[in-house]
């Protein structure tokens, strides 16, 4: 690898950017494929390009065989994103814990006691209304949306906007109770049964956790199910 | 989908604070795998000419290997691609004893 190319990568992955670095496996030589352009040693066959671009929409590195040269394509999306309504205890352990296993957190809460940065170090706030902050945050197949108030006027609008997007996972902090009240209150607002049922409540897989922080590990467990696939999943 | 962007994001910072600091670098990649093997394809890790380790390839099976052979593309300047699998003997010397295959990329900056 050059090292004009280690900062190419590096730029794209600080600007959030999606790319895939090719590497021809024959002569080590390496171009690296943005959305709108392409920069590096070599160019691309049309077919060629549409594969590397197919294995970018797919979130998946691996190999191409092009007419007996092998290329390697390392996809560099930008990281996974987890939206968490509420910056309560839970939220506290959740967000850390999320950015550790790779996501791009944002902490939204309205409420400026709770959304505090001595409460969430290095953690991105956003001090909007719920339904506000998920409009201009824009949900997406990479996004994992979380309500953690348990205030209706908070969590509800956002439940509405999670399910408008293509969120992988939308969960909802709350017991079943409060979860069939919350569908009978979603009902009103126009959100059918096939939409609701999208929402993990209560949120996270059953451990039989108890604290904030065995919460938030049920709850970032049930992501990555979400995510991967389920139980002994086969990914390769 | 996956998230080792993430993880990549580490490994790099870590290629050019070496580069910075007038250190020889090699990035390892996992491209290929068979069967269980500890981390995914596209998952890499950034040696420097001290032996310093940043990421991983494997579950430490063979980390080792790779930082040798990736010393060794430092000083020639050439990639090689290299293979451990529960068939191949000297995988059982570096100990991939997990039952997978994998094949890793070694690239030096130049």
């Amino acid at each position: 690898m050059k090292r004009r190319m280690l900062e190419a990568v590096r730029r794209a992955q600080a600007d959030k950017r999606p790319a895939a670095l090719v590497t021809d496996l024959t002569t080590g030589l390496q171009s690296l494929v943005h959305e709108d352009a392409v920069e590096g040693d070599f160019g691309f066959e049309d077919e060629l390009l549409e594969q590397v671009r197919a294995l970018m929409r797919a979130d998946r590195s691996g190999t191409i065989d092009f007419y007996d040269v092998g290329y390697f394509v390392q996809v560099l999306n930008p990281p996974l994103r987890l939206i968490v309504i509420g910056a309560v205890h839970i939220a506290q352990a959740l967000a850390p814990m999320a950015a550790l296993a790779g996501y791009d957190v944002t902490v939204v809460d309205p409420r400026r006691a709770f959304a505090t940065d001595a409460r969430f170090p290095s953690i991105a706030l956003n001090g909007e209304w719920p339904d506000d902050a998920l409009a201009a945050l824009t949900p997406d197949r990479r996004t994992a949306v979380v309500t953690l108030t348990h205030d209706p006027k908070l969590d509800d609008p956002a439940l509405i906007q999670a399910l408008a997007s293509p969120a992988f996972y939308v969960g909802a902090l709350g017991s079943r109770k409060t979860h069939a009240k919350r569908k009978d209150r979603l009902a009103e607002s126009g959100v059918n049964d096939a939409a609701f049922a999208r929402i993990k409540g209560p949120v996270g897989l059953d451990i039989g956790a108890v604290t904030p922080a065995e919460i938030a590990v049920s709850i970032l467990a049930e992501m990555t199910m979400a995510l991967r696939g389920g139980p002994k999943a086969k990914r390769d | 989908m996956s998230t080792i962007s993430a993880d990549t994001a580490q490994v790099l910072d870590a290629a050019a604070k070496w580069l910075e600091a007038g250190r020889k670098v090699a990035i390892a990649t996992v491209i290929e795998t068979w069967g269980s093997s500890p981390r995914p394809v596209g998952s890499q890790m950034a040696v420097d000419e001290t032996g310093a380790m940043a990421g991983s390839v494997s579950s430490g099976c063979v980390e080792g290997a790779v930082v040798h052979e990736a010393q060794r593309a430092m000083r020639d300047g050439e990639p090689r691609m290299l293979s451990f699998g529960v068939s191949d003997e000297r995988a059982w010397e570096v100990g991939l004893a997990c039952g997978g295959k994998i094949t890793v990329y070694v690239e030096p900056v130049t």
